[in-house]
């Protein structure tokens, strides 16, 4: 599971049966100080996260999991809303470099 | 799942027996504003979308989870037609 900025919607009409009623959201993976690290992806939303929002999904057939008992064709699932990330810091009060 | 243009289609006579009657367009990944984000893909159509239509892939073995697909052996699957995608931000 990674972490994502919602960044906007996605309206579909004419899609698979199961994703009827489902919210498509366009998320962004970000670093935990909220910096982009990725590019957007589609995402379906399990928990009514809205524009701007940290949230953090999870990928593979695992994100169909959070629709149970439908069967969705879901690879990108939102599964929580964040609401704080803490980092710890080294002995010297360093966040850790990547 | 990923925002893709179709840009073709794919035509394959020798093939797995269970690919048979599934149709095959080739997309290529697009960003939210519709520009190509390089790369192809095969993907089997399950929305009657046709070309240029701006699409919805679903890729890995949730790609079978899409309707009328089952147990075939499919990676990559289109499950919806896009009216827009809306960026919230700039």
């Amino acid at each position: 599971m990674d972490l994502a900025r919602v960044v906007g919607t996605v309206v579909s009409t004419v899609k698979d049966p199961q994703l009827s009623g489902i919210k498509l959201l366009l998320i962004r993976p970000v670093d935990p100080q909220g910096q982009f690290t990725g590019s957007a992806m589609i995402a379906l939303d399990a928990v009514g996260a809205g524009s701007g929002e940290t949230v953090f999904y999870v990928t593979g057939k695992e994100a169909s999991f959070a629709f149970l008992p439908q069967h969705v064709p879901a690879d990108v699932s939102v599964v929580a809303i964040v609401d704080q990330v803490d980092e710890c810091t080294d002995a010297r009060g360093k966040r850790r470099q990547t | 799942m990923f925002l893709a243009r179709v840009v073709g289609t794919v035509v394959a006579t020798h093939k797995d027996p269970r690919l048979e009657s599934l149709k095959l367009l080739l997309v290529v990944p697009v960003t939210p504003e519709g520009k190509d984000e390089g790369g192809y893909h095969v993907a089997v159509d399950t929305v009657s979308a046709g070309p240029r239509e701006t699409v919805i892939c679903v890729s890995g073995s949730s790609a079978r989870m899409a309707h009328g697909i089952g147990d075939r052996p499919v990676d990559t699957a289109i499950i919806g037609i896009v009216d827009s995608a809306h960026l919230d931000e700039a």
